[in-house]
C-alpha cells in the first residue's frame, strides 16, 4: 500500500510540475498577479508530493519490503539499518528520485526566500524550474519506477554493492546532487533574464547566493567522493581522472567561473551575456554529467544499471534544456544592454582571465571525456587516462592559481600591476621559504613538485595576506585591526578562506602524487616492516563473521623510533551474497601524512599475507582543504549583503553604467 | 592548535577507531553478526536472475585494487621503478579505466611482469611502451599517441586557450570602441532635475 501512495505522489508532483511551468510563465506574460502566483503554491506542493514518494521509498527499504523490486534489488535484510537507509538512492531510480527531490526543494526554496525578485522574473524562474521537474518526473515514471512490484516476492534481497556500503554512501550523493540540482537555478534565472531581456547588477546579486550554494555543495560532495575513493578502493588513489569523477569536475568548474563572473555583474554590471551563457552551460554540464553517469556509456560503480533507453531519455532531456537554453540565448542576448567598462588590468581583468582559464579547464575535461567515446564510435579504441590530464592541466592551473592571489589585489576598473606586486612581496617571500623547506626535506627531484608547493604557498599566503592587507595588519595598532577585521563583510572572508583552501588542499595533491613512498611484501604473524620512518608488526589476522560480511582482519602494531605510535586494523571483506570482495584499508593519520595499509590475500607457500603499505604525506591536506573551500562558501552566503538589503530595481543603476575606464 | 587541526585531518582516523560516522555503522553491524554464519542463498532460483548477472558485472569490475605482487618486484630498485612509471601509462585492458600498476586483473599482472621482462632485457622506457603499444594498440596507452584521431585532443586545449584569449581582447577592444562612440544616454527625469539644479547653483548672484 505505502509503495502505490509514493508512486501517486510522484504522478501528483508531476501534474503539479505542469501546474508550476504553465501558470506562471503565462501568468508573467500577461502581468496576471493570480496567475504567477499559483505557480508559488505549485512549487511548494510538489515539494511536498515528492517528499512523501521519498518516504515511501524509504520505508520499503527500512522494512526490507522485498515486495518491491527496488529493494530486492539492492537490499537484504541483514544490510546494516545506515546503508538501508542510504541505500535508498544507492541505485539508478533511486538516485533519482533524489534528483527530483532536490530540484523540488530548490524551486521551493527559490519560491519561499526570493522575496526581492522582482515578481515577472521569479514566476519565470518558478517555471522553468517547473519544466526541468516535468521532464525528470516523466523520465522517472516512465522509465525507472522506484515502485515497481515484484511477484512472488523473494524471501530476501540480493544486498547493495559491498563498495557502496560505507558512510560515504550516506553522504557523498546527496551532497553532490544538491550541487548538479543547484546550479538549476542559475540556469532557471538565465533563461528568465533572457525572457524578461533584462539584466543588471541586481540580477547578479539574486542568482549568487544560490550559485554559492550549488558549489558549495558540489564541493562538498566531490571532496567526500574523492576521500572514500581513497580510503575504500584500496590503493590511496584519491582521484583517477574516472569519466564518472570528470562528469562532476566539468560542473564544478564552470560553477567556479560563474561564481566569480556573478561576481562583475554585481559590482560592475559588466559580462552580463557571458554571464548568462555560463549559467546556461554550467547546468548543461550538470545535466551531462547526469546522462554519463546514467545512461551507461560509463561502465562503474556509479553506473548503478545499464539501460540503453534510459540514455536516450537523459540525452533527451539534456538536448532539450541545453538547446532550448541556447537558442533562447541567441535570440535573445543582443538585447542586453553592454555595462561597465574597465582596463585589462584590473579586477574585473583578473576575474576575466579566471573564467577563461575554468573555461577552458572545463573544456579539455569535456574533450578527454568525451573523445574516447566518439573515436569508438569510428572504430577507434583510446585511452585517456591520468596521463594525459597531468600533462595539459598544469598549462591552465599555474596561470590560474597565479590570478588567484593577485585578483582580490586589485582594484575595480584599473590596477596598476607595480603596485599590486609591491604589496605582495610578502607573499611571494613565504612562497620562497615554503620552497625551500620543501627542498630541504625532499630534495630538488621532482621539479615539479616543488612547482606545485609554490602554487600551493602563492595561493594559500595570497589569500591570508590579502585580509592581512585589508585590516593593515602590522601598519595600523593591532586593536585598530581586529576591528577592521570585524567590519570586514562575510563575503571578503569567505573569499579569503576559500582561497586558502584551494593552496592547501593543491599542498596535499602535490604531496601525495610526487612523495609518496610504497612497499608491498610478504608478511608472516610476527614479521616486520618499515616505511618513511615507521616500523610495523603483524601481530594476528583474525576471521570473523560480522552482519552482512566475513573478514579477514590483520592487526599490526605501528612504532615510529621505538616508541609505539598506533595500532592499526586491515581488513579484507567477503560479502556472500553480493559475491563480492572488497579490502578496508587501516589508515593511520598525522596532521601531515597518512600511513596507509591494505591486507592483501593468504599467500601460498610458507603463510603470510601479502601487505601493502603506503606514506602519503601531506593527503590530508586535500580534505582539509576542500573543507575549508567549504567553509568560505558558507561564509560568503551568510553575507548579509546577499539576503537583504538588495537595492531596487527601478532606480538608477547604482554605478554609471557607461563610465569610461579612465 | 596542532592537535585542533590534528583531529580536523579525520578524514581517516574515526573511520578506523573515533566514535563518528563509521562508529554508528560498527555499532549497528553487530545486529547480524550471529546471524551471519547461517547464510541462506535466499536469492537462488529468483526470477531476477537478469539483476544478479549485471550485478556480478559491476561486481566483476570493481574488484579492489591490489596491483603489484611482491612476488613481480624486481631485485634492482632503480629498474624496479622504471617499471612503475611505466606501468603507470598502460591501461588495463579489461579494467575500466585503471592502469596496470593499480590493478589486480590477470591481464594487468601479465603485462607487469612483461614490461619488466622487457626492462631486463635492456629496454629503454620508450621501447617498451613501443613494444607494449605494438601489440595492444592504442587503447592500452593512458595518454594517446599523437596521431590525426587526437589532434583534436592534444591541440584542442591550447588553440581553444588561444581563441579564447584573442576573443577576449578582441572583444574588449571593441567593446571600448562602441562604448566611446556611442552617444550618452538620455537623463532620467530626475536626473535632469539634479542637473537643473547643479546649474542653477553655479549661477552667480543666485541668492543660495
Amino acid at each position: 500500500m505505502i509503495p502505490e501512495i509514493g508512486h501517486y505522489a510522484l504522478v501528483l508532483a508531476l501534474l503539479l510540475a505542469v501546474v508550476q511551468s504553465v501558470m506562471p510563465l503565462v501568468g508573467a506574460a500577461r502581468r496576471d498577479v493570480a496567475w504567477m502566483e499559483t505557480g508559488r503554491m505549485a512549487a511548494f506542493a510538489q515539494l511536498a508530493a515528492i517528499a512523501i514518494s521519498f518516504a515511501a521509498l524509504m520505508q520499503a527499504h527500512v522494512v526490507s519490503d522485498f515486495s518491491v523490486l527496488n529493494v530486492v534489488n539492492n537490499s537484504h535484510s541483514l544490510k546494516p539499518m545506515l546503508y538501508k537507509v542510504a541505500g535508498v538512492w544507492g541505485n539508478h531510480e533511486g538516485s533519482m528520485l533524489l534528483w527530483v527531490f532536490m530540484l523540488a526543494l530548490f524551486g521551493a526554496a527559490v519560491a519561499g526566500f526570493g522575496r526581492n525578485i522582482p515578481p515577472t522574473l521569479k514566476a519565470r524562474v518558478l517555471g522553468v524550474q517547473g519544466l526541468i521537474g516535468v521532464g525528470f518526473l516523466l523520465f522517472i515514471l516512465l522509465t525507472s519506477n522506484p515502485f515497481a512490484r515484484i511477484l512472488p516476492a523473494p524471501l530476501d534481497g540480493n544486498d547493495l554493492n559491498p563498495l557502496l556500503q560505507d558512510p560515504g554512501l550516506a553522504f557523498h550523493p546527496p551532497f553532490l546532487y544538491m550541487g548538479y540540482v543547484g546550479f538549476s537555478v542559475a540556469f532557471s534565472f538565465a533563461v528568465g533574464a533572457l525572457i524578461e531581456g533584462r539584466v543588471d547588477p541586481a540580477w547578479g546579486r539574486w542568482v549568487r547566493p544560490w550559485t554559492l550554494l550549488a558549489w558549495t555543495s558540489l564541493t562538498m560532495g566531490i571532496a567526500m567522493g574523492s576521500w572514500w575513493a581513497y580510503y575504500e578502493l584500496g590503493w590511496g588513489g584519491w582521484w583517477m581522472w574516472d569519466p564518472v569523477e570528470n562528469a562532476s569536475l566539468m560542473p564544478w568548474l564552470a560553477g567556479t567561473a560563474l561564481l566569480h563572473s556573478a561576481i562583475v555583474v554585481e559590482k560592475r554590471d559588466a559580462l552580463k551575456t557571458w554571464t548568462i551563457l555560463l549559467a546556461i552551460l554550467t547546468f548543461s554540464l550538470s545535466l551531462l554529467g547526469t546522462f554519463l553517469v546514467r545512461s551507461g556509456v560509463l561502465t562503474s560503480v556509479h553506473a548503478f544499471a545499464v539501460d540503453p533507453q534510459r540514455g536516450v531519455a537523459v540525452l533527451g532531456l539534456l538536448i532539450l534544456a541545453t538547446g532550448g537554453g541556447l537558442l533562447l540565448f541567441a535570440l535573445r542576448a543582443h538585447a542586453l544592454k553592454i555595462g561597465g567598462l574597465f582596463a585589462p588590468l584590473s579586477r574585473e581583468g583578473a576575474l576575466v582571465l579566471n573564467n577563461l582559464l575554468l573555461s577552458v579547464s572545463a573544456a579539455v575535461v569535456l574533450i578527454g571525456t568525451l573523445m574516447p567515446l566518439l573515436l569508438d564510435a569510428f572504430g577507434h579504441k583510446i585511452s585517456v587516462g591520468a596521463p594525459y590530464y597531468n600533462f595539459i592541466t598544469p598549462f591552465l592551473t599555474i596561470p590560474l592559481i597565479l590570478v588567484m592571489a593577485l585578483g582580490p589585489f586589485m582594484p575595480w576598473k584599473r590596477a596598476d600591476l607595480p603596485g599590486v606586486l609591491s604589496r605582495l612581496w610578502v607573499v611571494a617571500l613565504l612562497t620562497l621559504v615554503s620552497v625551500m623547506l620543501a627542498l630541504w626535506l625532499a630534495g630538488v627531484k621532482p621539479v615539479m613538485a616543488l612547482v606545485g608547493i609554490a602554487m600551493a604557498a602563492w595561493a594559500g599566503f595570497g589569500a591570508l595576506w590579502e585580509v592581512a592587507d585589508r585590516v593593515k595588519l602590522f601598519r595600523v595598532p593591532l586593536r585598530d585591526s581586529l576591528s577592521r577585521a570585524k567590519g570586514l563583510p562575510l563575503g571578503a572572508w569567505g573569499t579569503a578562506v576559500a582561497h586558502a583552501g584551494m593552496g592547501i588542499a593543491i599542498a596535499g595533491m602535490v604531496g601525495t602524487t610526487f612523495w609518496l613512498a610504497e612497499d608491498v611484501r610478504v608478511m608472516k604473524l610476527g614479521d616486520k616492516a618499515s616505511i618513511a620512518g615507521y616500523e610495523l608488526v603483524l601481530d594476528r589476522v583474525e576471521d570473523l563473521n560480522i552482519a552482512n560480511y566475513r573478514t579477514e582482519m590483520g592487526h599490526f602494531s605501528v612504532s615510529r623510533d621505538g616508541a609505539p605510535v598506533a595500532r592499526m586494523k586491515a581488513e579484507r571483506r567477503w560479502y556472500p551474497v553480493a559475491k563480492m570482495q572488497t579490502t578496508e584499508a587501516a589508515i593511520h593519520t598525522t596532521f601531515y601524512s597518512d600511513l596507509y595499509v591494505v591486507l592483501g590475500e593468504e599467500s601460498g607457500a610458507g603463510g603470510g599475507w601479502v601487505v601493502r603499505l603506503y606514506h602519503h604525506p601531506l593527503v590530508p591536506w586535500i580534505w582539509i582543504g576542500s573543507l575549508i573551500m567549504v567553509l568560505g562558501g558558507c561564509l560568503s552566503l551568510s553575507d548579509r549583503r546577499l539576503r537583504v538589503g538588495v537595492p531596487a530595481r527601478r532606480t538608477a543603476p547604482v554605478a554609471p553604467a557607461l563610465q569610461p575606464a579612465e | 592548535m596542532r592537535e585542533w587541526l590534528g583531529r580536523l585531518s579525520l578524514p581517516s582516523s574515526p573511520r578506523k577507531r573515533g566514535p563518528s560516522i563509521s562508529g554508528v555503522s560498527r555499532d549497528m553491524t553487530h545486529i547480524g553478526a550471529d546471524r551471519a554464519s547461517r547464510w541462506v542463498p535466499a536469492f537462488a532460483g529468483m526470477t531476477v536472475v537478469k539483476a544478479v548477472a549485471v550485478f556480478t558485472f559491476i561486481a566483476v569490475l570493481s574488484l579492489p585494487a591490489l596491483a603489484v605482487m611482491p612476488d613481480e618486484k624486481l631485485s634492482d630498485p632503480a629498474l624496479e621503478a622504471r617499471a612503475r612509471e611505466i606501468s603507470k601509462e598502460l591501461r588495463c585492458l579489461v579494467c575500466q579505466n585503471q592502469s596496470i600498476d593499480d590493478s589486480n586483473a590477470d591481464l594487468a599482472r601479465d603485462l607487469r611482469v612483461l614490461v619488466r621482462e622487457r626492462l631486463v632485457a635492456g629496454d629503454s622506457n620508450d621501447q617498451v611502451l613501443n613494444y607494449v603499444h605494438d601489440r595492444y594498440g592504442d587503447f592500452v596507452l593512458l595518454r594517446p599517441p599523437v596521431t590525426g584521431y587526437t589532434a583534436l585532443l592534444w591541440g584542442g586545449p591550447f588553440v581553444l586557450l588561444a581563441l579564447a584569449g584573442i576573443g577576449t581582447a578582441l572583444y574588449m577592444r571593441q567593446r571600448r570602441r562602441d562604448v566611446e562612440t556611442m552617444p550618452a544616454p538620455a537623463l532620467t527625469a530626475d536626473e535632469e532635475a539634479r542637473l537643473a539644479d547643479l546649474l542653477n547653483e553655479d549661477k552667480p548672484g543666485d541668492g543660495r
